[in-house]
């Protein structure tokens, strides 16, 4: 009944919004913020280490929400990690673009390698009343780089 | 979607009645709408009513002296008789044209909050309410005025529980009772004269919200003996944008108006203002003329199908999803209450709200997903959110099967 729906939910993602990779508090954690779509009831806590050298050395998260929302931020805590601030807000840019699009035609050699991990999301801008859903993690990452101790919103 | 429901209620003909439910969707799949609860379809009666006001009787109300203006007075008025008709109150002066039920709240809170009610009373209302008739006794509270806002508890079947009612009432401070008559989230239908029966006991108005309530079941307030009592027109088959304050007219009189401006005064100087009598004082400025033409035209389909036939065929619904929801597997249904209409939140087990409306909607099922402007209730029953289908006239027997179906294969696309 619902088989054209598997290019929104692919596999990969119902199994990150099952089993979220990093699903835990940092007792670490250098950086924290927390995101809140109020309207869906996505709401996560976001923490992040920095190493001594400024790349974020760990990315851990805890949270309730949508399978769209818990695989995004999933997935998010995996690929920034070893990233620059800069590196991963550049990513961050990237991943909204792939979202809302679909594609992203100016991600270059640089991000390609993180983008293809990012992919599987990329079917949400059919449904523009999710895609709030897979950016929640990455607006809460920017509000914890800059030490904005709000609730991230992307409603 | 076939099947006379019984004789005299033909819900294919009914069907009919609603452009938008034969008019083509994106991918072809029929529209299966059940969100009637956040806001119903129109039938062409009520287009064709204000596609003719506006083509034929449209002017400003209560201004003109020539013949247009007059005809436009008398249908906006006509309106208001049809109002007062339909909630059987006897004097029309008693119904205030609002925006919405939202609109009309404000205006008890604002009007009869702050200008008659005294320091040291109390606003009761319950955990189910609708942010609508929450956030503006909160405002109340807040003001600064020495006004108490209490919280009446639901019962884990969803219910009203009386019995802490009567606790909030026992001290006999609580000036106005402030209830929903229907969830729209747990279909509850809360017993009304009961609530008033409590309230006056012990020197409290009554409120109702009857948002929900009017829609689904006939209203007699004169029977009923409440002194509020709000709804909204598009929930009813009617437009949006026009609403409904019913109240005691000497409460209406005792409260001062929320805006001030046109048509809601009866003599103006430089300094000060004298208010016309009630409703105009509480009506200012132009009002929702072709949707008051609506909400009429609206009074008169639901009327013509009857009340009688509309709660039948709500019951057989009701009772219907009961069963078929009940049986899929890994889905629950929040409330249980014994009198309860055709509202249904539910929550599967393997996949969150948002997720599940998302595939329901490809399957052309409408849904809401959220909290339904009720966060403290899911609150009540630690849910984040929900997926809530809620019935109209036009839902048939097969809509609720084809849900129960669709629900049944998300489980196993999740899993
Ligand atoms: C019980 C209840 N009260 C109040 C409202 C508010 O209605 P409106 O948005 O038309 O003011 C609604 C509907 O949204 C409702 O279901």
């Amino acid at each position: 009944m619902f088989d054209d729906l598997r290019d929104l939910y692919q596999e990969v993602i119902l199994d990150h919004g099952r089993k979220p990779r990093n699903f835990r508090r940092l007792e670490n954690a250098t950086h924290h913020a927390r995101g809140d779509n109020p309207l869906c009831g996505d709401r996560m806590e976001l923490f992040l280490a920095m190493e001594e050298d400024g790349k974020i050395a760990d990315a851990a998260f805890q949270g309730r929400g949508c399978a769209i929302s818990m695989a995004s931020a999933s997935l998010m805590t995996e690929t920034v990690r070893g990233k620059t601030p800069a590196q991963a807000r550049a990513l961050g840019n990237a991943f909204r673009g792939l979202a809302m699009t679909g594609t992203c035609p100016d991600c270059g050699a640089e991000l390609a390698d993180d983008m293809e991990r990012l992919s599987p999301l990329s079917g949400v801008h059919e449904f523009p009343s999710r895609v709030k859903c897979a950016t929640l993690a990455w607006h809460t990452l920017n509000n914890a780089l800059d030490d904005n101790q709000e609730d991230a919103r992307s409603e | 979607m076939d099947g006379v429901l019984r004789p005299g209620f033909d819900v294919t003909r009914i069907r009919q009645d609603f452009p938008i439910l034969s008019a083509p969707t994106p991918r072809g799949k029929p529209l299966v709408f059940l969100d009637s609860g956040a806001s119903a379809q129109k039938p062409r009666q009520v287009i064709a009513a204000m596609t003719r006001c506006m083509e034929t009787a449209y002017a400003n109300v209560h201004r003109g002296a020539y013949n247009l203006s007059e005809v436009a007075t008398e249908s906006f008025e006509a309106a208001r008789g049809a109002v007062a008709k339909f909630l059987n109150v006897a004097d029309s002066r008693e119904i205030v044209f609002t925006r919405n039920s939202t609109e009309a709240i404000n205006m008890v809170a604002h009007g009869h909050g702050r200008g008659v009610m005294r320091a040291g009373q109390a606003v009761v209302v319950s955990e189910m309410e609708h942010h609508a008739n929450l956030v503006p006794w909160q405002m109340l509270r807040d003001a600064g005025r020495g006004i108490e806002l209490r919280v009446c508890r639901v019962t884990d079947a969803g219910e009203l529980d009386l019995a802490h009612l009567e606790d909030l009432l026992a001290d006999g401070r609580v000036g106005l009772v402030a209830v929903t008559q229907m969830s729209n989230v747990l279909g509850t239908v809360v017993p009304a004269e009961r609530v008033v029966a409590l309230a006056h006991a012990k020197g409290a108005l009554v409120l109702f919200d009857g948002s929900q309530a009017a829609v689904h079941r006939r209203q007699d307030l004169t029977a009923l003996g409440c002194d509020f009592y709000v709804f909204t027109g598009h929930k009813l088959y009617g437009p949006t944008g026009i609403g409904v304050l019913w109240g005691r007219l000497a409460l209406l009189e005792a409260m001062p108006p929320l805006y001030g401006g046109g048509d809601m005064i009866s003599e103006v100087t430089l300094e000060r203002s004298l208010w016309a009598p009630v409703p105009a004082k509480h009506e200012a400025g132009t009002p929702a003329i072709i949707e008051a033409v609506g909400l009429h035209a609206a009074i008169d389909y639901v009327n013509a199908i009857g009340f009688d036939a509309i709660e039948a065929h709500e019951r057989e619904l009701t009772e219907h999803a009961m069963a078929k929801l009940s049986a899929v597997e890994g889905l629950s249904i929040l409330g249980a209450a014994q009198d309860r209409g055709g509202v249904f939140a539910f929550s599967l087990d393997n996949a969150h709200a948002h997720d599940l409306s998302t595939l329901l909607d490809r399957a052309g099922i409408a849904v809401r997903a959220g909290r339904h402007c009720a966060e403290p209730l899911h609150t009540r029953f630690g849910l984040d959110g929900t997926c809530r289908a809620s019935f109209g006239i036009y839902t048939t027997i097969e809509e609720v099967d084809f849900l129960a179906d669709a629900l049944g294969h998300a489980r196993k696309f999740f899993a």
